[in-house]
């Protein structure tokens, strides 16, 4: 294995191939089941679909622990998507390691923002 | 650099970096490379879209008056941008939900059932394009009020 440590150590990449790969195809499918959970609601609701439908969906305490699930797996599938995206096109280690930062920053301010809409229903 | 002798065989092309627009559209996929090119730019599309995708969640579950201005988006569009263009941002984003989804299935059923034959490629990826853009003309013909 060549030298990945001291001023060799590289500081941007995946290094844990398995792990992520395996973890973006169980966050894959918890997405799956969330979006067939959502779908059968909308389909088996009578009439047209008002606030009040639509927002009941997410009420009970489960649909909630569901969701919030679903908004970490969300995260850290997309973590690892841009990141593969970085990784192949951005060369430069600067501007890979600003973007990857970046990506981090933004999808936490997201999922905060979604967690917090989540529980005002 | 000298010129080659006459004699000499001719100079064999060098393939080194891809010109993305020198090369690129000049290159022909198999249906299996579209699924998977778009498989990434669905990916990279819904999460440059994010904040307006929580925005919607955002909105359509908060209230019933935040619950109108959602719908008013749709009507009469959103800050400076006209109800057409709202609209066209959702039926990529529609678009990009079902590729990247049918497509991620299509990845997990051939990493279960290690079904990787080059026959079963092509015919899955092409399933996978025209679900897809049949589901997502449905779905944006609903939301442009066809029917």
């Amino acid at each position: 294995m060549s030298v990945n440590f001291g001023s060799k150590r590289i500081v941007v990449g995946a290094h844990y191939g398995l792990r992520d790969w395996l973890a973006q195809r169980v966050t894959a499918t918890l997405m799956a089941l969330f979006t067939a959970v959502v779908l059968l609601h909308v389909i088996f609701s009578r009439g047209p679909i008002g606030y009040a439908t639509w927002a009941g969906i997410f009420v009970p305490q489960w649909m909630k622990a569901l969701t919030f699930a679903v908004i970490l797996a969300l995260v850290y599938h997309v973590w690892v998507g841009m990141r593969d995206i970085w990784m192949d096109y951005i060369k430069p280690l600067g501007l890979r390691l600003s973007l990857q930062v970046a990506t981090i920053v933004w999808l936490v301010a997201c999922a905060g923002w979604a967690i917090q809409v989540l529980w005002r229903v | 650099m000298s010129t080659p002798h006459p004699d000499s065989p001719p100079i064999r092309p060098e393939f080194r970096n891809i010109h993305a627009l020198r090369d690129l559209p000049s290159y022909r996929l198999p249906p299996a490379g579209w699924v998977s090119i778009l498989h990434r730019v669905s990916g990279a599309l819904m999460f440059v879209f994010l904040p307006f995708i929580i925005w919607m969640f955002d909105t359509s579950i908060s209230s019933e008056y935040s619950f109108a201005r959602f719908n008013s988006a749709f009507n009469n569009g959103l800050w400076f941008l006209p109800a057409a263009v709202v609209k066209l941002v959702t039926l990529a984003l529609i678009w990009a939900y079902l590729h990247h989804l049918i497509a991620g299935l299509r990845h997990v059923y051939m990493d279960v059932n290690h079904a990787v034959s080059k026959e079963f490629g092509r015919s899955s990826a092409l399933f996978t394009l025209a679900l897809s853009l049949t589901l997502t003309a449905v779905l944006g013909a609903k939301l442009f009020g066809l029917y």
